[in-house]
């Protein structure tokens, strides 16, 4: 009876391990799915200042939301009908997998390996990061390169510690890895000065200084050791959807490249521009390529505005991030920021 | 006919027969349900192209993990670093045990003491203890370390050489050479001959009823195969001495803050309960022993060590071994304080690989196979001071 004991639970081991699997929605339809729910549930961080975070009325807010909201709103016409699911970095593309988000758009990095192993599609890139590196002015130094030997607070997984653990291999340096789950331990940990730098991507950096009780005590090095094309993910096999996410995020961006703002988008409507024509669906019919409501962009512009405004209200330099557009600026200015035509 | 119809019913109404029965049909039910579970999830995660398999641990890890009781280097396979992962594991696990036994045996004793302030403090350090969840005093023992304690660069020097800062306690260390192992497997020799010595004089002692010393014996059976090591090996010490840097300090033998933290939160949780385990294993002993043992003329001390703890031991481990394994789970709580872990290390591989079901099932099976070796050694033991007869 022993024996039958064991198996027991081992049964119940494996049980558990798969039981988050055995249910999987299909990656077909996942417009009709959204449609039918009546709103989308899209996956972004716990917290992340700028990006993800609830504001004084427990609204979320950021840069991450502001995606969800457009594509919320190229579907239903509103940006409002999207619920958000705090996802970390654990599970986030389990979340995803399973079923239980339509869309994840959390500071997700596209790489060959997530794009190829995990069953998963990134739209468009729309936020160009980098990972760097931030240490306290006091320690006097003006390169990553001169941390050698020192300490360094990172979380876990994701591709932080192997784009370090690279770049300590290739300067043939060393370095000692200190690794928090928690995001309030890891800032915690640096602050207290039991690492000497700490590092992630440098968006997530100045949101670490935005919080720290004196943030010009700190700087960030000039370096940035990785390329974080940070993209919304969505289910792979399912096309339809992926248009609908990379092709709302390519309105933002024709949107600004094509000077139609959240005020002036109602004026737009009577533009003589051929291509502002197709974009808010006066001529053409887009939208129905789509399976959505033809004035899918102007709903989109409507409720969040172009990529330049959602890049200035949660991110910019009048935000306590205070981030300078850098690379992510269109492509007419010298970034990288470039939409396919509208055509 | 009728015989043959008779031998069917009697199979059925076969008490042996019928528990093999059972027995086949429970362990079939189990297999089912495991097939279908697995072939379901692999079915999912195929039609999801979602990578499955073990093929992940050959590759090439690609991050650093700063304290690692083996050699180990980001470009080395995730196989070692799960390696690492469970030796660490191991290390804090093993540590905490032997400290939370010592300690929580005294406090345990001290308990009972009929000293009334001693009695209070001892019954309010395990009340403090026993009552807060673990991962509270985890968080609570970091912080002071890494808050009360200066940075590297302003680290106290407690003795020359030693320095003391929320980076960690460094103390000068010896550079290990094959000579000093020689050294030290003469040192494990010398103890076992002492201790083969004693118990041959303590046999000596119960068939001749003469008492000799036995300690003046004991120790030289003990020093004399380390001084015979170090006359034919001659090892040198070479010092390490800790150098600090830029950064860090390097060289000597340092204790990272969250291993620290960590060895001292299990230590504490636990020794409050070894404690009150070995004071119900006193309080189990009727008082006539004590009694009995006084009217032998036996001191309190001695009565405790001869008479009561022997006897107590069987009431203690049982409830000790289930400690024990509370210790070594309880050690997955590291992650909270960045101490690399079977836990942590399966994570970052859960994280860069994209596969959640392999890692997990496996660290699933690492602590089930030494939850079961730690059993099994408790068992043993626990067999071995059991009343024979």
């Amino acid at each position: 009876m022993k024996a039958t004991t064991k198996k027991l639970l081992l049964a119940g081991i494996a049980a558990l391990t798969m039981a988050g699997f055995t249910a999987p929605a299909s990656a077909q339809a996942t417009l009709d799915a959204v449609k039918k729910r009546g709103k989308m549930i899209c996956g972004v961080s716990q917290t992340s200042a700028g990006f993800a975070f609830p504001d004084a009325k427990g609204v979320m807010q950021g840069f991450d939301v502001d995606i969800c909201r457009a594509v919320s709103a190229a579907v239903f016409g509103s940006g409002d009908k999207v619920d958000f699911l705090p996802t970390n970095i654990n599970t986030r593309f389990q979340a995803l997998q399973s079923g239980e988000i339509d869309i994840l758009s959390r500071q997700t990095t596209q790489t060959f390996s997530r794009d190829n192993s995990l069953g998963l599609d990134f739209g468009p890139a729309v936020f160009y990061d980098g990972q760097g590196m931030m240490v306290a002015k006091k320690l006097g130094i003006a390169s990553a390169k001169d941390l050698d030997g020192a300490a360094i607070c990172v979380l876990p997984g994701t591709t932080t510690l192997q784009n370090l653990a690279d770049f300590f291999r290739t300067n043939n340096k060393k370095f000692e890895s200190v690794v928090f789950e928690n995001t309030d331990e890891n800032r915690n940990a640096f602050f207290s000065g039991r690492c000497d730098a700490i590092s992630t991507d440098r968006s997530d950096l100045a949101s670490i200084r935005a919080v720290a009780s004196n943030p010009a005590d700190y700087v960030v090095l000039p370096e940035t050791i990785s390329k974080e094309p940070l993209a919304p993910v969505v289910r792979q096999g399912d096309s339809n959807w992926r248009d609908i996410v990379s092709w709302t995020v390519y309105a933002l961006m024709a949107a600004e490249e094509l000077g139609i703002t959240k005020d002036n988008v109602e004026q737009k409507l009577s533009s003589q521009d051929p291509e502002v024509q197709r974009l808010l669906g006066v001529t053409g019919d887009f939208g129905k390529m789509l399976g959505v409501d033809n004035k899918w962009a102007y709903n989109v512009i409507k409720s969040v505005g172009n990529y330049g405004e959602v890049f200035e209200r949660s991110l910019g330099e009048k935000t306590p991030l205070g981030l300078t557009r850098g690379p992510n600026r269109p492509w007419t200015q010298g970034g990288l920021l470039y939409a396919p035509p509208f055509r | 006919m009728q015989a043959a119809s008779d031998s069917r019913w009697r199979v059925i109404y076969d008490l042996r027969a019928r528990a093999i029965f059972y027995q086949v049909a429970c362990a079939a039910a189990v297999v089912l349900v495991a097939t279908f579970l697995f072939k379901n999830a692999s079915d999912n995660l195929a039609k999801q192209n979602i990578a499955t398999g073990f093929a992940y641990l050959w590759r090439e890890a690609g991050f650093v993990i700063s304290q690692s009781p083996i050699d180990y280097q980001p470009a080395d396979s995730y196989a070692r670093a799960l390696l690492v992962g469970i030796l660490n594991t191991i290390r804090v696990s093993a540590l905490a045990v032997v400290l939370a036994t010592i300690i929580g045996t005294l406090v345990g004793i001290g308990r009972l003491s009929s000293n009334p302030l001693l009695a209070r403090l001892m019954m309010l350090y395990i009340e403090v203890l026993r009552n807060v969840p673990l991962l509270l005093f985890l968080f609570l023992w970091y912080a002071i370390i890494v808050t009360t304690l200066p940075p590297v660069r302003e680290a106290i020097t407690v003795l020359p050489h030693v320095y003391l800062s929320n980076g960690g306690f460094v103390i000068p260390s010896v550079a290990w050479t094959p000579s000093l192992t020689g050294v030290a497997i003469a040192g494990v020799l010398g103890i076992a001959l002492a201790v083969l010595t004693v118990r041959a004089m303590r046999a000596r002692r119960i068939a001749t009823g003469i008492e000799r010393r036995s300690w003046p014996l004991a120790t030289a059976a003990a020093l004399a195969p380390v001084a015979i090591a170090v006359l034919i090996l001659r090892p040198t010490l070479d010092m390490d001495w800790p150098t600090p840097g830029r950064f860090r300090i390097s060289g000597g033998a340092q204790l990272m803050p969250e291993f620290v933290a960590l060895l001292v939160g299990l230590t504490l949780s636990a020794s409050a309960n070894v404690a009150e385990i070995v004071r119900s294993g006193i309080t189990s002993i009727k008082k006539g022993q004590w009694e009995a043992a006084a009217s032998l003329g036996l001191r309190r001390p001695l009565t405790l060590r001869l008479v009561i703890l022997p006897q107590a031991l069987r009431v203690i481990i049982p409830p000790m071994t289930s400690t024990y394994l509370n210790i070594f789970k309880n050690s997955s709580l590291a992650i909270a304080i960045g101490y690399p872990d079977l836990v942590m290390v399966s994570n970052t591989t859960m994280n860069q690989t994209g596969q959640a079901i392999e890692p997990i099932a496996l660290f699933m099976l690492v602590y089930l196979s030494l939850s079961l070796a730690i059993s099994v050694f408790m068992n043993w033991y626990n067999a071995r001071v059991a009343l024979r007869g």
